[in-house]
């Protein structure tokens, strides 16, 4: 092997020379709570993202089994949630406050604070080559932002009224106005607070993700060779910041309707509740939604791109071959994240939105399908060939590419305004989405932990778990939200926990009953994977090598337990792209290792 | 917590106690046996069941479209025109979607499991070819091209404007339920305003049936009364659509934003308070005709609200029925306008023996409608 001796030749060099390596002392409250290394605040925005999963899906559990068992009640539920599940049975409102929950934690608190905070955090130093970020302040800014918006989050469940309960999208009039709903209420107050906090954080995190990859690349390291998860991470947070900015100014122009009296997304409103008519004349309801589907669609890319760099690289590793099309890839991610930005109004084709530039909008979604194709076929010729290692991490990325496959085809379906008529909020989009932003974003997710858990803690999780843990989820979440295309293509309507008062929708009980039984056993073999996650942080076998992957990228230079400052000595130069496996006849090639005479060109 | 319900928990954590400790196991043999050879052995099985369940999902997909195709509406034609255009397009990309779906899963689970690894087998350096990435950026562009164009012609022809010929009605949504509204015989909406909904008073709608005065934050307001809704007829129980008769509705809301869901006939519009919206289709089968041919004698046409409108969003259910024509015209002859003379404001009797034409709708009416209940004036 012929990585990591450039660094065994100079740590005794050059040792004596960085104190701020080694011998800064630390309090624990420094290295570990506010701290300032990008690896710490990577990790911490990784177990708070699994917090909030644990919650979120329990809360999927939860409903799901009011929409397995609509007829039945559960005494043990009234034990567990009190008021909220009065004689065994979860009322409407908590039902709702439980989806709007499930989506609003899932969607922001796990796969954008969770995923992004974890893998930008994490690799972007130590890919690039860089000691932490541009500024390891606002790198810790951002991650204490997430978890103020975490607890208010979190706090607003245990208020009088209830957490908010309109749906992740908080549409107005219903998120505007107390009277329509109780969840609207402080509820909804709280659930905008910590929204704010979280786009706040967000752009903290975005501005230096940024800005270091930008400015703190290693000699050598020019755009063109770095990492594709660099390159996703990077997009990501250009999306971030271009986009959400605009959800805080639609969340700003709420909390006016809601407190000001201002009429930005009221007019012509009765309320029978209170048996009055509101004051407010001249807003446009429909205004929210184009302001939160601004962000609201290249969010759903800043959950995905993370996912797509992270199994590119784990592809590549894994089937010993460079990914194919590097360039490609570059170039299809970046017109993802334009198009990301021209799309957002087709969650809105039934709105009333005039059919005109409806149709624009047809067209540009559907554009977007070309770069996600170019993807799909580089990994598929990736594969081709290759000498592939199932470890967990390369199981997760294959299923990655599965799942987006699936998901993805069905977007064609509902980027397209005809069929959106008939399919819009029905099952067919949870099907969807859930499939190719859910669980691939999480699947994406799985592959990036499980592949740099030993440069993480040096140490590796259990195999043995994670294969369990794979195919028990792969085959679950296809379980799960297959069947659901068809409740979609029966028009069923999202958002119902009950269906047995229509003539319509009344035939899938069995079918929801199933779906429920499957989504405990998925939930339960997540625990699992957490279980595996913390036992193996103390417990699991130890990393004897420096680069177990057999890794071309900067990180596995450096030590097995990194500290604050990434390398011990000089950070490594770089002389070639990330790609360089079975190349020549050699297994490997390492990017600080520098171009050699007679060597062949890519 | 119930003693099955601890019995359940512990069955779970001895599960995973059992799981844990295999997987444990399994890391100390792999140990002692070798690393290499353990490494190998778990890639030969995981490279199997790449295959397996490569085979099992196809099969899946088939025993699960089996098993659920006869519950979705495919199996029935579509109740109204734009709906079978709709469905057209469905089976287009279908099939298209169908295609690359299979073969992309077939290409990604096989070559897992055939370029598996082996000691022999060297990887090949392969990392661009410009000819190949030029072929997958242009036939799924000019695919994606045929199914914008198809898709537009329909969505054109969909979103278009309603025939001249189109019967006109209005919808309403509010929480959580659907008023319905017809011109009557003027064939004229009258004038309404959402300050003059009074429900004590049965106005649902805030028709302007009378001259008032009323402080706004505008300032003072003048209304005039408008004749033109006198003959208005408002009604809560059900729709009352013409076979092979363009419908266009106008849809409105009174508090949060609703969708007017119509999924026999494939349509979908939100009902926005403050901004009217309008859609418009033609029913092709009474309702009748549809329980013979869904064979379902409990087949109606249900209107879902489809956008998230608050706790009740479940049962916002609206009911539309579609008859012959001269069926319309005896359900029509039978409505009474809903505009209510400020003489007769004083006590509502909800329950007063009527002529017997009007009693054959009060049963359904239910107690939010004014309409059968008290006499016309005009």
């Amino acid at each position: 092997m012929s990585h990591g001796h450039a660094e065994v030749l100079t740590t005794h060099e050059v040792h004596h020379d960085e104190h701020g390596v080694h011998h800064h002392h630390q309090s624990f409250i420094s290295k570990y709570v506010f701290s300032q290394d990008h690896k710490i605040i990577a990790k911490q925005f990784l177990i708070t993202g699994m917090i909030w999963a644990i919650i979120g899906g329990l809360m999927s559990v939860l409903f799901r089994l009011q929409l397995g068992y609509p007829d039945q009640t559960f005494p043990w539920l009234e034990d567990i949630l009190g008021n909220w599940a009065k004689g065994g049975k979860i009322t409407p409102e908590n039902y709702y406050a439980l989806v709007t929950m499930h989506g609003t934690i899932l969607v922001f608190f796990v796969l954008t604070g969770g995923l992004s905070g974890t893998f930008a955090n994490f690799l972007i130093p130590l890919q690039v080559g860089a000691r932490d970020m541009a500024s390891p302040m606002m790198n810790m800014l951002s991650y204490w932002f997430f978890f103020g918006g975490s607890i208010v989050m979190m706090s607003s469940l245990f208020i009088q009224t209830g957490p908010f309960s309109g749906g992740w999208t908080a549409y107005p009039p219903l998120s505007a106005l107390g009277d329509a709903s109780p969840g609207s209420k402080t509820g909804m107050d709280l659930w905008i607070t910590a929204m704010a906090m979280f786009v706040v954080s967000s752009l903290l995190g975005g501005l230096n993700y940024v800005s270091t990859v930008l400015n703190l690349r290693t000699k050598g390291m020019s755009m063109t060779r770095l990492p594709l998860t660099i390159w996703a991470l990077f997009f990501t947070a250009v999306l971030g910041i271009l986009s959400f900015p605009v959800l805080l100014s639609g969340f700003i122009l709420l909390l006016f309707d809601r407190h000001a009296g201002t009429s930005f997304y009221l007019s012509d409103i009765y309320i029978a509740a209170t048996n009055q008519a509101l004051p407010n004349e001249g807003g446009s309801a429909i205004l929210y939604q184009h302001l939160f589907w601004f962000l609201g669609h290249p969010e759903v890319y800043i959950i995905l791109l993370p996912a797509m760099g992270m199994a590119s690289e784990i592809l590549s590793v894994n089937s010993r071959k460079p990914i194919f099309g590097y360039m490609a890839m570059v170039g299809s991610l970046f017109a993802i994240t334009i198009l990301a930005f021209l799309v957002w109004a087709h969650h809105m084709f039934v709105t009333g939105l005039n059919p005109f530039l409806g149709s624009v909008f047809v067209l540009l979604t559907l554009l977007i399908a070309v770069p996600s194709a170019i993807k799909v076929f580089n990994w598929l010729t990736t594969i081709w060939k290759a000498n592939i290692k199932f470890t967990p991490g390369m199981l997760f990325a294959l299923g990655f590419v599965s799942l987006f496959i699936s998901g993805g085809l069905t977007g064609i379906f509902l980027g397209n305004s005809t069929l959106d008529i008939h399919l819009h909020d029905t099952y067919f989009v949870i099907a969807h989405f859930h499939i190719v932003m859910g669980v691939s974003a999480f699947f994406g997710m799985f592959a990036g932990i499980y592949h740099w858990f030993p440069k993480m803690y040096g140490r590796y999780m259990n195999s043995t778990l994670a294969y369990i843990h794979f195919w028990v989820t792969l085959i679950g979440a296809y379980l799960i939200f297959w069947p659901m295309h068809y409740e979609g293509l029966a028009g069923m309507p999202r958002r119902y926990l009950d269906y047995s008062n229509w003539a319509s929708f009344n035939q899938f009980g069995d079918l929801n009953r199933f779906i429920s039984t499957v989504a405990m056993i998925v939930f339960s073999i997540q625990l699992l994977f957490v279980f595996n996650f913390f036992y193996s942080i103390f417990k699991g076998r130890k990393v004897t090598t420096q680069n177990p992957w057999g890794s071309t990228t900067l990180e596995w230079t450096a030590p097995i337990h990194p500290g604050h400052g990434n390398w011990e000595g000089e950070i490594p130069e770089v002389h070639r792209w990330a790609y360089d496996y079975s190349k020549d006849g050699r297994d490997f090639i390492p990017q600080t290792e520098p171009i050699a005479a007679n060597e062949s060109k890519h | 917590m119930t003693t099955t319900g601890l019995f359940l928990l512990a069955i779970l954590a001895l599960g995973f106690l059992i799981t844990f400790q295999i997987a444990k196991a399994s890391e100390y043999v792999s140990v002692l046996k070798g690393e290499k050879k353990s490494f190998e052995q778990n890639n030969r099985i995981n490279g199997f069941l790449m295959v397996v369940f490569l085979v099992l999902g196809l099969i899946g997909v088939y025993l699960c479209n089996k098993a659920l195709y006869p519950k979705t509406l495919m199996p029935y034609p579509s109740a109204s025109e734009h709906g079978e255009n709709i469905d057209t397009m469905l089976k287009i990309t279908l099939l298209i979607t169908g295609i690359v779906f299979l073969l992309t899963q077939i290409l990604l689970f096989w070559f897992a499991y055939k370029y598996q690894y082996s000691e022999k087998r060297k990887a090949f350096y392969y990392p661009h070819n410009n000819k190949l990435e030029m072929i997958w950026t242009t036939v799924p562009a000019i695919t994606l091209c045929i199914l914008v164009g198809f898709g537009l012609y329909y969505w054109f022809k969909i979103t278009g404007e309603a025939p001249d010929n189109a019967m006109k009605v209005e919808i309403t949504g509010r929480q959580f339920g659907w008023i319905y509204r017809y011109p009557g015989k003027d064939n004229v909406f009258g004038k309404k305003y959402f300050r003059m909904i009074d429900e004590a008073d049965g106005n649902i709608l805030g028709m302007l049936w009378k001259d008032s005065t009323m402080h706004t934050p505008n300032g003072v307001q003048n209304i005039k009364a408008d004749p033109t809704g006198y003959d208005d007829i408002i009604e809560t129980s059900a729709m009352y659509l013409i076979k092979d008769q363009p419908v266009k509705l106008i849809i409105n809301s009174r508090d949060v934003i609703h969708d007017v869901g119509l999924p026999h006939f494939r349509m979908k519009m939100d009902a926005v308070p403050g901004t009217p919206t309008t859609m418009w289709f033609t029913p092709k089968y009474t309702t009748d005709e549809m329980k013979k041919i869904t064979n379902n004698p409990n087949f109606e046409y249900e209107i879902a609200c489809d956008q998230m409108c608050g706790n009740g969003h479940y049962s916002m259910k609206g009911l539309i029925k579609v008859v012959t024509r001269d069926e319309f015209i005896l359900w029509r002859a039978k409505q009474q306008p809903g505009y209510k003379p400020a003489t007769a404001a004083a006590p509502a009797p909800a329950e007063q023996p009527a002529a017997p034409a009007d009693t054959a709708k009060k049963a359904s009416a239910g107690a939010l409608v004014p309409n059968s209940t008290l006499a016309s004036n005009k």
